[in-house]
């Protein structure tokens, strides 16, 4: 019960007390309209480089921009947490980390799925970009599961920002390589070997690809290995992020370094 | 003010914001990185798509990219660090008018994206083994100043927002894309619809980009440099004013310090 307390309500009152982009005022450009400006950005540049469709840049970066709510939030659960002096309080509760860390990260799932059908909606208001009316709620479940991927990678990068004084050294790079790696703007086939390679391993990558093809047609069914790989990607990054999560909470304690600015 | 004090002080403030950005990781990310980043992807892009742009093209176009980006969040970051680390109450009271002391930082965080356009050179050289061979040298290094400077001033318009809006860095967040969109760094203007393309006669930056360009691949760069130069000008009665009126009402609503 405890648990399920932290999950849900500490979680909702963190993402309230952390993220001034909850204000219309700061919500507005940042997440809505940023976004927009990107997706619009790289569709024109894909007209004029002569590559793919307004759909490809739409599907691509419609889905890439959850990670502004997935990598930067779950970044600055952490981050903030420092910035406002609160993390070694956080961390000297006897609170269920899995419970803390995740129920921090469901608001910004929630975040990041609203920025994606966003993203989606002016794609199909503004661009060639008309996906059939029954591939909707196959790319809504996409969403989903991508978003939910992708702030799993948030959480590892958010872990590495307990160990690094700055969050945003890491999750800025993080945010742009996605776009260069995850098959967002440039075909993977189009990638030398090696990048594609990184790419595969990343979040959004195969939830792009899946989202791509449902788009032009094809059902969830047949996509399901793209939907395994990307839901065992964002697993292993989970994993991964708690398991750090864990050793750089221990690692800062022994250091003395939690409040380090 | 004597013509030498304002000088003195508009050369120390920028000195001393080149040195403190220069410490910044986070913006030798945005100024460096960030830039190589783009580069490469537009390169690919261009590659995977029918009309191929030149590596040069990507190089330049994602050098001057990135100092838009440079100048962008740290002209609006000059005023809001001053608000969080509680100095910006002493500059506004300061006895030059505020106009002057803000210039300096807006002009080093747009000076600073000189990297910017070196990295992504050094990028084309290095990785491709290019000769970077502009048609006009000595245009280019007279473009690429007035560039910086258009875009300082512009970030002089920008800065003078934050003094009286704390949630003016969400603008920042914001206009990345789309003045990289309406000034035609690598976009061509004329692929945009009317409207849009007629925003950016307004911004120094399409003036100062197409300077650089032209001076690179050829075309006339003076008319271009001039109303990069005209536009700055236009930019500093602008920000003076806006300065002024956003200056008087902070103090009287007390926000300077707030954050």
């Amino acid at each position: 019960m405890t648990n399920l307390r932290i999950f849900t309500i500490g979680g909702l009152l963190s993402y309230r007390a952390l993220f001034n982009w909850i204000h219309p005022a700061q919500y507005i450009p940042t997440m809505l309209l940023g976004p927009l400006f990107q997706i619009l950005f790289f569709t024109y540049l894909g007209r004029f480089a002569g590559a793919e469709s307004d759909s490809f840049f739409v599907i691509g970066n419609a889905i890439q921009i959850c990670a502004m709510s997935a990598v930067f939030g779950m970044a600055l659960t952490v981050g903030g947490e420092r910035w406002t002096q609160t993390l070694s309080s956080l961390l000297a509760t006897p609170a269920n980390r899995a419970a803390l860390f995740l129920g921090r990260a469901l608001p910004n799932i929630a975040n990041g799925v609203m920025i994606s059908v966003f993203g989606f909606v002016v794609g199909w208001l503004l661009l060639d970009f008309d996906p059939p009316a029954s591939a909707v709620p196959s790319l809504a479940a996409l969403i989903v599961l991508t978003t939910a991927s992708c702030s799993a990678f948030g959480l590892l990068v958010g872990a590495l920002g307990i160990r690094f004084r700055d969050v945003f050294m890491i999750a800025n790079p993080a945010y742009f390589l996605m776009l260069l790696f995850c098959g967002v703007n440039v075909p993977l086939d189009r990638l030398p070997g090696w990048m594609a390679t990184v790419g595969s391993c990343l979040p959004l990558t195969h939830g792009i690809a899946a989202a791509r093809e449902v788009a032009a047609g094809a059902s969830l069914g047949s996509v399901d290995s793209l939907i395994v790989k990307e839901a065992l990607v964002g697993t292993v990054y989970f994993a991964v992020a708690y398991g750090l999560l864990k050793f750089f909470e221990i690692e800062s304690r022994r250091r003395a370094t939690l409040e380090t600015m | 003010m004597s013509a030498q004090r304002i000088g003195r002080l508009v050369w120390v403030g920028w000195v001393f914001r080149l040195k403190e950005m220069s410490r910044s990781g986070l913006f030798v990310f945005t100024s460096i990185i960030e830039p190589l980043i783009f580069a490469t992807l537009t390169y690919y892009l261009f590659t995977a798509g029918s009309k191929p742009g030149t590596v040069l093209y990507s190089a330049l176009g994602a050098g001057m990219m990135g100092i838009w980006s440079t100048t962008l969040f740290a002209s609006g970051g000059a005023i809001q660090w001053q608000r969080w680390q509680g100095t910006l109450e002493l500059l506004v009271a300061a006895p030059p008018p505020f106009l002057l002391v803000v210039f300096p930082l807006t002009l080093g965080s747009a000076t600073i994206g000189i990297y910017s356009l070196t990295a992504t050179l050094l990028w084309e050289r290095l990785l491709y083994g290019l000769p970077f061979d502009p048609v006009h040298p000595l245009l280019f290094a007279i473009s690429v100043p007035s560039l910086i400077l258009g875009l300082g001033t512009l970030g002089l318009v920008i800065a003078s927002g934050f003094v009286l809006y704390r949630n003016a860095n969400a603008l920042s967040n914001m206009l990345e894309f789309p003045v990289w969109l309406v000034t035609g760094v690598i976009v061509p203007l004329s692929l945009l619809p009317g409207w849009a393309s007629k925003i950016g006669w307004v911004l120094s930056p399409t003036w100062g980009f197409r300077a650089v360009r032209n001076s690179v691949f050829g075309g006339p760069v003076w008319p271009s440099i001039g109303m990069c130069l005209g536009l700055s000008l236009v930019y500093v009665f602008v920000a003076g004013y806006f300065t002024g009126i956003f200056e008087r009402r902070a103090r009287e609503r007390a926000t300077l310090s707030l954050t």
